[in-house]
């Protein structure tokens, strides 16, 4: 199928408001009459649903959790950006847009950032009208920082925990339209399939996780908003219950899956301590703004950090990219700290860890303020106390997160921290409206592959979940809808719904069947322990046709093999897992797939073969300047090529140096 | 930081559904890591369990982050475990030693209905939230974000207010199964800040109203929930609540 972008015509700039301007209206009496299902109350899912009441829509909302109020973008710390230029530091839409384009590595689709970037400063005002507690200066106007090396201050934050105030407004905003009957909310729900009528997204299978039933839904249309999948990789930055079963289930149904390869790996984590790990814990990027990277010059260097002088100490980013420094973008962080690693210059027990330090901030933040307070000759305790003040002031949660978890002082150690995946810049292809290729089935936030390209910038996405949600899809499905009037809801007893239940019912029943001997956090594990040796930070032809048998293995092995506790009728989280674990392993085949196809390297894509001499990243234009979007038949998936062009910009070679 | 390993005998609550009787059972684990946390000493019991091929315990948790409000366990007669200002999935096993008798029950509090083993159904809070825990703003009505200045005072102790997980250990850890540090902390946000003063009135007496419906109790003045909540949420936010609602009731028709 020839993929329709949809882009509007006329200038970049106009582009949005002239989709405004034409696209179709839904008027009051007929929105009533349209129901709405909204899977995932994230940023994009909440905003989505809450702002969709507001129009008189009649909407269904959807979690997993046992609350909207927990959906994993709670878990958000950093900040958000928008294009305000509150700091009159010379920001503007313009660069905000450049600015993702060539963090994405000029590998999205040029429209859709730049309406991203236009639409940016109305989240803002969105959520202080909710009641949003951004961080603010003495005078009373919002602050700002800095965040992932951009050269202005866009960010807006809520000390570290920006996700979790901006998901609390939604909420609010989504509550509110539950009260007032406007939004029907399923909590403990969780999506099994899309029901198709006609073509036509009209409905979805949910199991209610408290009974284990079956429930069948109608909708006119379809919003997925269900997160990322970094946890086909089992270790993640993600919370344990995201999963891509929602999208996943989209996509054998006929939606494009779209650069499934462009996943996102994190510089700054905790690193794992041990078989037992569950998860990873994110150390946020601001620290990258005070602490410096370092690992010993020595090979296996066994003194304690605080052991090792300053001239055997070798701060590679500083040494390799003496522009950015620490600051450097993700991807390009991340790969050379796995670098040092591989070369066996790691720390800690693993070996598999860098330093970030925070003594020279320390001492440095120390003398300003014993400048400041007049003390002449400062003793150097006095200084280094001052300065733990100042570093406590900036990072402080941080700082405690990190002593819960590790049980050591940051302020008198270096941090600990090694890269973990972290978001994923592929998922569900939409055009310019969000619409899949499913005709009323729309992705919203981190499950889409919109605007990000094959890297996103720090604190993008956040804006993405909520530019969608807020003030995109509001519009867009208008369009859709207008031609749905006169079509009544259509009863869940239809055929297609009675197929789909089925369908669901007998993998359940399959699943519970098997009766094996292994767990299923046993197989998750050992997919994630392939996707990360062979799909992770660096990709090789070999590595990924291996993991490609590899995976298959795994998957029959599943099928005949995985023990699943207890019943179908009940709470059974054992059952949930088992059904995510079965849709990451197939995802985690197209992963690899993807890989292999893209033969160059492009931002959170490094391909072993396509690098330069001195060890970056090389994109080739010529060849891969398209989306990849796969398409799923029956006999396998089929790559389908949306060529990127580019108006405003000219792709150009990204250096950090 | 220097580890170890640990024998632990845990006694942990278990329960079918809400509609059958629980009970204590008694499980030995071996060779817990001090660096684990303590979901995961969790997650190594039940992998066994798994093995074993029987029925592995049930419990909420999602970020393992302390932040999602998910995580859930009375551990020792404390709600979240031993450690100030902490939720139990940020809980670690440096925290007990070899030997250790750990006693692991669900959230106990009549509004709080136990759905399986640890897992309890919260969804009180939800409603409580509906009644008016929120500014009736519509999207796309806003003004400039920096139209209106805040105190920056006012706005860290709203942020202090907002910090709530919404996890229910206030309630959990309150003799009288109260949820007032909950609903004050939503209360206090929205009060201290311009956007919330419209509705100042009726949000604190609808929210009140609705948790007076859902069967929470009495607050008492005994301050466990704030020695207990993981966020620190102060009782001060449950003094300006009863200031807000006292005001409600003196101006029920505002
Ligand atoms: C630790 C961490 C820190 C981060 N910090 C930042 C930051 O500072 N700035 C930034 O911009 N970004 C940050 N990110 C990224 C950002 O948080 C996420 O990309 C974003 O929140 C995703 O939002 P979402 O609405 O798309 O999905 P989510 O918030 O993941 O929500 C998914 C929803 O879908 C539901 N769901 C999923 N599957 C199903 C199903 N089958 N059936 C029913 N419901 C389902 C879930 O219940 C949930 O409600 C961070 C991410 C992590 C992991
Ligand atoms: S007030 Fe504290 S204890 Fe109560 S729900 Fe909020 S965070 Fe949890
Ligand atoms: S699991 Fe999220 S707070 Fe504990």
């Amino acid at each position: 199928m020839a993929l329709d972008a949809k882009i509007p015509g006329g200038e970049m700039a106009q582009k949005w408001a002239n989709y405004k301007d034409h696209a179709k209206l839904v008027s009051p009496a007929n929105k009533r009459k349209l129901e709405i299902i909204v899977v995932g109350t994230g940023l994009a899912g909440a905003s989505a649903a809450a702002t969709l009441g507001e129009l008189g829509y009649k909407v269904k909302s959807f979690c997993f959790q046992d609350s909207p109020r927990r959906a994993h973008s709670i878990a958000a710390q950093g900040g958000i950006n928008a294009a305000k230029n509150y700091q009159n530091d010379g920001d503007s839409v313009y660069r905000l847009f450049y600015e993702t384009e060539k963090g994405g590595d000029f590998r999205s689709r040029e429209a859709n950032t730049y309406r991203l970037a236009q639409v940016s400063g109305n989240i803002i005002d969105q959520c202080v009208a909710q009641g949003v507690p951004f961080a603010r200066e003495y005078g009373g106007l919002l602050a700002n920082r800095s965040f992932g090396g951009t050269q202005v201050q866009r960010t807006f934050y809520a000390a570290g925990q920006t996700g979790q105030q901006l998901l609390l407004g939604a909420y609010g905003a989504l509550e509110r339209q539950v009260a007032l009957g406007n939004v029907t909310m399923y909590s403990r729900h969780e999506m099994h399939d899309i029901v198709k009528i006609d073509g036509k997204a009209r409905g979805i299978i949910a199991r209610n996780l408290v009974t284990g039933k079956l429930e069948r839904y109608f909708g006119h249309a379809v919003l997925i908003c269900s997160g990322g999948y970094g946890n086909v990789f089992y270790l993640s930055t993600n919370a344990m219950g995201s999963n891509v079963t929602a999208a996943w289930k989209s996509h054998k149904k006929g939606a494009y899956f779209a650069n499934p390869c462009y996943t996102q790996i994190h510089p700054t984590c905790i690193p794992v301590t041990g078989d037992h790990q569950s998860k990873l814990t994110l150390m946020s990027e601001s620290l990258r703004n005070d602490g410096r990277i370092w690992v010993p010059k020595q090979k296996d260097d066994k003194r304690k950090a605080n052991e090792i002088p300053e001239d055997e100490r070798d701060y590679y980013l500083e040494r390799r990219y003496p522009a950015f420094g620490n600051l450097g973008p993700r991807d390009v962080t991340s790969r050379a700290a796995k670098e040092r690693c591989d070369a066996g210059y790691g720390v800690g027990t693993t070996k598999k860890a860098v330093y970030l330090d925070f003594a020279d901030a320390i001492n440095r933040y120390g003398k300003t303020e014993a400048h400041k307070k007049g003390f002449q000759n400062a003793s150097p305790e006095t200084i280094i106390e001052l300065g733990k003040q100042v570093v406590k002031e900036k990072y402080g949660n941080l700082f405690e997160m990190y002593e819960k978890i590790t049980g050591e002082n940051p302020y008198v150690v270096p941090m600990r921290i090694y890269p973990a995946v972290h978001y994923t810049m592929g998922g569900l292809w939409v055009d310019y409206e969000l619409m899949t290729t499913v005709p009323g089935l729309y992705c919203l936030g981190e499950a889409n592959f919109s605007d990000h390209g094959a890297n996103r910038l720090g604190a993008s996405a956040l804006m993405q979940g909520l530019a969608d949600g807020y003030f995109v899809i509001p519009y867009t499905i208008g369009n859709y809808l207008s031609g749905e009037i006169r079509t009544p809801a259509i009863s869940t007893s239809h055929a297609a719904f009675e197929e789909a239940e089925n369908a669901v019912r007998e993998r359940i029943e399959k699943l519970m069947n098997v009766k094996g001997t292994e767990s299923v956090e046993s197989f998750h594990k050992r997919l994630g322990h392939i996707m990360w040796e062979k799909c992770g930070m660096a990709r090789n032809d070999k590595g990924l046709r291996e993991a490609i048998e590899e995976i298959k293995v795994l998957r029959k092995e599943f099928w005949e093999n995985v023990r699943i506790p207890g019943e179908i009728f009940e709470m059974n989280p054992e059952l949930d897992k088992a059904g995510r674990v079965a849709d990451f392993m197939e995802l985690g085949e197209l992963i690899c797939m993807d890989a292999l196809n893209r033969r160059e390297s492009c931002g959170g894509h490094f391909r072993e073969e396509s690098q330069t001499e001195d060890g970056e990243a090389k994109r080739i234009d010529e060849e891969f300047s398209y989306v990849a979007a796969w398409e799923y038949t029956t006999d396998g998936e089929v790559l389908n090529k949306e060529p990127l062009t580019f108006e405003l910009t000219k792709p150009s070679e990204r250096s950090y140096k | 930081m220097e580890h170890y390993n640990m024998n632990l005998t845990l006694k942990v609550w278990r329960q079918k559904n809400a509609n059958t009787k629980g009970s204590f059972e008694t499980f030995e684990v071996k060779d817990i890591s001090s660096e684990m946390s303590f979901l995961e000493m969790f997650d190594v019991l039940n992998e066994r369990l798994v093995n074993e091929g029987k029925d592995p315990i049930t419990f909420d948790h999602d970020c393992r982050e302390g932040i999602c409000g998910a995580c859930s366990m009375y551990v020792d007669g404390r709600a979240h475990g031993p450690w100030q200002k902490n939720t139990v999935c940020q809980l670690h096993m440096r925290a007990y030693k070899d030997g250790d008798t750990i006693v692991v029950e669900p959230w106990r509090a009549n509004s709080f209905p136990v759905i399986k083993d640890l897992m309890v159904d919260r969804s009180a809070f939800d409603r409580i939230i509906e009644a008016g825990g929120f500014v009736s703003t519509n999207t796309g009505n806003a003004a400039d974000a920096n139209a209106l200045p805040i105190e920056r005072e006012k706005s860290e102790a709203a942020f202090d207010a907002a910090a709530c997980i919404g996890c229910g250990a206030c309630v959990a850890a309150c003799p009288n199964g109260s949820a007032m540090l909950f609903v004050s902390a939503k209360v206090s946000q929205l009060a201290l800040l311009p956007q919330g003063n419209p509705e100042r009135k009726i949000r604190a007496r609808n929210m009140v109203e609705q948790m007076d419906k859902e069967g929470f109790g009495n607050c008492g003045n005994i301050h466990n929930c704030e020695a207990e909540c993981p966020k620190g949420i102060s009782v001060e936010n449950i003094a300006r609540l009863n200031k807000e609602f006292l005001s409600a009731s003196f101006f029920p028709e505002v």
